[in-house]
């Protein structure tokens, strides 16, 4: 088996990573929007004092949760739209992993679309349930 | 000093960080934590999650400008990316139990690992040994290396180079860094991949692994948004701006200043590791 046998295949393994740079690249510049506009809050309502970050006390749980962060930016609570856009630049990569399962059962390649299944599922499961 | 001169120096310090990282290739990410550390005195479990969120920012911000070039092996990446995610829920959680010092120390080793990785001269050596394990993963591809000219190639060794993945993706969790070194080391040393296409599906994959190791991050409270903020925005920014000039700028002199910078770093990191001021 050689793979320039079967050049369509290849192309469209190409057009899968094209359609997944542009969404990457929205994905980030989507997620850079959102810091870079809580970050303009945050210092025009906090520019004094700076935070200490030598001594490491876990972030509030407003910062550590979704929901925390969703009802901070409810009430434009400049640290959780940064939190936010943070969450949308995370959630880039898990995109990813989505649009190549559905462009590999487009290309009708089981084996990949289990692949990528299995990076999906320990994705889904450091996010939601690692301890 | 106040909080907007502290974001600001970050932002510029961050800026340089990324395009010096996008130049040289060895990624903004890896200065990011000594320079928090070492010199603006933050928790090192604050670096890492600062380090962490820009290291997935510039792998996706740089996704599309690989694409065009056509070289990375989207295959490859996601089958090894099964090694990298499941090292990096361990790395994210050896943060969590292993004492700081010790997370200082092993940074260090791997600063001076990538500088020398970096400087070492580059031998390809590409094959199209029909590796059974490889074909039937399907872990080949072509690489075009002119105007209707491809070379083939297939992958060899493949669970020495799952091996060393689950080692770069341990590494990336517990330090907040992409490991692109090592990621590529696995690739190109072991899997005897041509270096481009380990070098730009490297990158794809920094992303996926480095989002593997956020959610613990984000519960364990390491991203601090504020701190995280001015780093993530400007090591973006200069990666974007050093993928950009990286065709004018002559790359081995500026590979060699940086690899001498991330020494000195690595040797700083190490010591105060050892004294205890970490």
């Amino acid at each position: 088996m050689n793979a320039t046998d079967n050049p369509p295949e290849h192309w469209t393994d190409h057009r899968i990573e094209t359609w997944v740079g542009v969404m990457l690249r929205t994905g980030v510049m989507l997620a850079a929007a959102i810091v870079l506009t809580g970050g303009i809050l945050y210092l025009a309502h906090n520019g004094g004092r700076r935070p200490d970050y030598s001594h490491f006390h876990a972030e509030p749980a407003q910062f550590t949760t979704l929901s925390g962060v969703l009802h901070g930016v409810a009430v434009l609570n400049p640290e959780c739209i940064i939190m936010l856009g943070l969450l949308v630049l995370i959630a880039t990569p898990v995109a990813r992993v989505v649009m190549c399962i559905v462009g590999f059962q487009f290309e009708g390649d089981r084996l990949y679309v289990a692949i990528s299944t299995v990076v999906l599922a320990i994705l889904l499961y450091s996010l939601f349930l690692h301890r | 000093m106040t909080a907007l001169e502290f974001s600001l120096i970050l932002f510029v310090t961050s800026i340089a960080a990324g395009l010096l990282g996008a130049l040289s290739g060895l990624g903004g990410g890896v200065v990011i934590v000594p320079l928090l550390t070492l010199i603006f005195r933050v928790d090192i479990h604050y670096a890492i999650g600062a380090s962490l969120v820009s290291v997935i920012a510039t792998s996706s911000g740089a996704a599309a400008a690989y694409v065009r070039e056509g070289f990375s092996n989207i295959r490859v990446g996601m089958f090894l990316e099964i090694a990298t995610t499941l090292g990096a829920l361990v790395g994210a959680w050896l943060t969590t139990r292993v004492p700081t010092h010790a997370i200082g120390i092993v940074f260090g080793v791997v600063l001076l690992y990538s500088a020398f990785t970096a400087l070492k001269q580059h031998h390809e050596v590409i094959t199209q040994r029909p590796d059974p394990l490889a074909l039937r993963l399907r872990l080949a591809g072509s690489l075009p290396i002119g105007p209707d000219t491809h070379q083939d190639y297939v992958a060899q060794r493949v669970p020495a180079g799952f091996g060393l993945m689950t080692v770069a993706g341990t590494l990336s969790g517990l330090l907040g860094i992409g490991s692109g070194a090592v990621k590529v080391i696995a690739m190109d040393q072991a899997m005897r991949l041509p270096f481009k296409v380990s070098t730009t599906t490297s990158n794809f994959m920094i992303g996926v692994t480095a989002a593997a190791s956020a959610g613990l991050y984000l519960r364990s409270g390491y991203l601090a948004p504020a701190l995280a903020m001015p780093v993530m925005l400007g090591v973006l920014l200069g990666s974007l701006i050093g993928s950009r000039l990286l065709v004018r700028i002559h790359v081995r002199t500026l590979k060699i200043v940086f690899a001498l910078v991330i020494v000195a770093l690595g040797v700083e990191m190490i010591v105060n590791s050892l004294s205890g001021k970490l």
